[in-house]
């Protein structure tokens, strides 16, 4: 053995022999068309997009005022759901009052309720009839409906679920033993959920922040059935891209390009820290 | 003063009844198999789990009484627990982690640190406060744990297996230290423990729990000479019968098969255990002279297992046993598995003394 030098890591890339095998086609066929129908429409976007009058359509002040609002909204919206959702989910992940469950559904339905019946069901609370907004508009004077405040709650209705789900989810696998160690050095329930729980979850709090943020920021059926589509005041990306295809296809597509690019971009924040740590 | 709990334990389906005090300065090692209890004591406690009858008492404090509806919680107690998993907050650095208890008393984040600083020197830590729990080695991320119940100022300390995790080089090492850091400690420790060793070398009491029950509460060396029960026996490396002294003499019906001649103590009568150290017996290739001993039986080897500078030899016959003989006497006799031979122990070696356990079986 005379050449016989250790490779030490490091000094030659680790080749490890691989044996190709070839996919079958009953998954091949059925992979290729998925991928073409996700990918395909936002290509045919890319393509069709008017590039040269581009920076003319999104100098608009309606296109302006909607990427404004979508984005005011959809924060506000997300800041709600943390203050509201982040409690509602500790509960429900360690509550064991009973009727738990049932308060879990609940939660949850709004994520397979049609955005449409949502908007219904808001007007029917807090519509100027409805069983709370007639007491705001009676003792408050305050009218929810066909206001910026009701895109926010739309939003909030919405997107909360996907907030609270992603977090009790963390809540109900993190560690409870941290808690019980937290609880015998002095933490009472309050300073056990602020200094440990709540640190050991953030991963899980800000993929859920994320995911609700964005939610809120597509949001199209609730809000134009419970705060219409008035420019600069409701009208949010979405409703806006709607309005567009009907007069002006080439503004909608310019205001797609630009939610694209902002989905896009959470992708990226959330690919790397959330995702994977999320998932864990 | 000290601690003192008297009552039925409860976890799931799991129930124990036991009474343990233990006084200022005492170290009490809580030994037994898995599932005795051991966890569930140290956990009741803490206050992690509600007593179900009986009161638990530190000091002149009620800390659980169901009967009065008393019941503090964990952070009401001042209570250490250093967990047999140790528990160091992953988001939080060496330094944080002992302050946590400072900060929950409502210190300021600077004093805490001071304090936690502070504790980190005293117990060898001062270079690992900016670690991260996952950073430290097992033997350090022990003495953070306890460094951080100590923070707490607690008047009660309970260690469950402190180390159970670590390993083997690791453990004599903490073991030395951690000894010295019990020593320090004003209140009642109870530390639990499934080695026998720790048991011996850290305690001033053992109390020896099994299936939810205290069969021996004694010094660690009374525990060692006499053990109650053939867990505490097997720990110790001792062999242990149990049998019928008859009246009037001192032979022992063996409850197995076989008689022993015992030395007893005066008045000694009824149901008794013999304990037989390994090294007590000697082994022989034919019947010996019976003149010599009292004690001589006839066995077969069923195994054979070295430890360190000696062969223990697993003997059956009635009653069974384990003995301890040189390698050279192994060579010599030419004793391997299968062989019959003559097992022989005098009586002055084989201590009778009261069965006051009957564990039901």
């Amino acid at each position: 053995m005379t050449g016989a030098v250790p490779a030490g890591p490091g000094t030659r890339p680790e080749v490890r022999p691989r044996i190709r095998r070839r996919t079958p086609w009953p998954l091949a066929a059925p992979t290729v068309l998925g991928l073409a129908l996700l990918v395909l429409p936002l290509v045919a976007l890319l393509v069709r997009s008017p590039w040269r009058t581009l920076p003319h359509v999104l100098a608009q002040s309606t296109v302006l005022d909607a990427l404004r609002l979508s984005l005011v909204c959809a924060t506000i919206a997300t800041g709600l759901a943390l203050v509201l959702g982040v409690p509602l989910a500790w509960v429900l992940a360690r509550s064991e009052a009973r009727g738990v469950r049932l308060l879990r559904s609940v939660v949850t339905l709004p994520l397979v309720l049609p955005p449409v019946v949502g908007g219904v069901a808001l007007l029917f609370a807090f519509g100027r009839t409805g069983i709370v907004g007639r007491w705001l508009d009676d003792w408050l004077g305050v009218t929810i409906p066909f206001t910026t405040a009701a895109v926010v709650l739309a939003e909030t209705f919405v997107a909360m679920p996907f907030l609270v789900i992603t977090v009790e989810g963390a809540f109900r696998t993190a560690d409870q033993g941290y808690d019980e160690a937290a609880a015998t050095l002095g933490a009472s329930r309050l300073t056990v959920f602020r200094r440990v729980t709540l640190p050991l979850v953030r991963p899980s709090l800000g993929a859920g922040a994320v995911l609700c943020w964005a939610r809120a920021l597509g949001e199209f059926g609730a809000t134009i059935t419970f705060a219409g589509n008035l420019p600069g005041v409701t009208q949010t990306m979405p409703l806006a891209v709607y309005l567009a295809m009907q007069t002006d296809p080439a503004a909608a597509t310019a205001l797609s390009l630009v939610l694209l690019l902002v989905s896009v971009l959470v992708l990226v924040g959330l690919r790397d820290r959330w995702l994977s740590a999320g998932a864990r | 003063m000290g601690v003192r709990l008297e009552g039925t334990l409860a976890r799931g389906g799991f129930r124990a009844e036991l009474a343990v005090e233990v006084g200022d300065g005492e170290v009490l090692g809580v030994l037994g198999p898995n599932g005795a209890g051991k966890s569930t004591l140290l956990r009741t406690m803490a206050g992690l789990l509600p007593l179900a009858v009986g009161s638990l008492r530190l000091g002149d404090r009620v800390l659980d009484d169901p009967a009065r509806g008393t019941f503090r919680q964990p952070e009401e107690r001042p209570v250490g627990l250093v967990f047999q998993d140790y528990r160091l907050f992953p988001h939080l650095d060496v330094l944080d982690n002992v302050a946590f208890a400072a900060r929950c008393r409502g210190l300021s984040r600077r004093e805490s640190r001071s304090r936690a600083a502070g504790w980190l020197d005293r117990l060898g830590l001062a270079d690992l406060a900016e670690r991260r729990p996952h950073e430290v080695s097992g033997g350090q991320a022990q003495r953070v744990a306890l460094a951080r119940a100590l923070a707490r100022d607690p008047e009660l300390l309970l260690l469950d297996e402190p180390l159970a995790a670590l390993d083997t080089r690791t453990r004599l090492e903490v073991r030395t230290e951690l000894r010295r850091h019990l020593a320090d400690f004003a209140g009642p420790t109870v530390l639990v423990t499934h080695d026998p060793l720790e048991a011996m070398v850290m305690t001033d009491r053992l109390l020896v729990l099994e299936g939810g029950r205290v069969v021996q509460d004694a010094a660690p060396a009374e525990v060692a000479r006499r053990p109650a029960t053939p867990f505490v026996a097997r720990l110790v490396g001792l062999n242990l019968y149990a049998g019928e002294l008859e009246r009037g003499t001192s032979t022992v019906r063996l409850d197995d098969g076989g008689t022993l001649v015992a030395s007893t103590e005066a008045g000694t009568a009824g149901r008794v255990l013999v304990g037989l150290r390994p090294s007590a017996i000697t082994l022989h290739a034919t019947r010996p002279d019976r003149a010599s001993t009292r004690n001589a039986w006839p066995g077969t080897v069923t195994g054979l297992e070295l430890l360190g500078d000696r062969v223990r030899v697993q003997v059956g016959g009635a009653p069974p046993a384990l003995v301890d003989v040189t390698p050279g006497a192994v060579a010599e006799l030419g004793i391997e598995p299968g062989m019959p031979v003559w097992l022989t122990a005098k009586a002055t070696e084989t201590d009778a003394y009261p069965d006051v356990v009957t564990l039901p079986t």
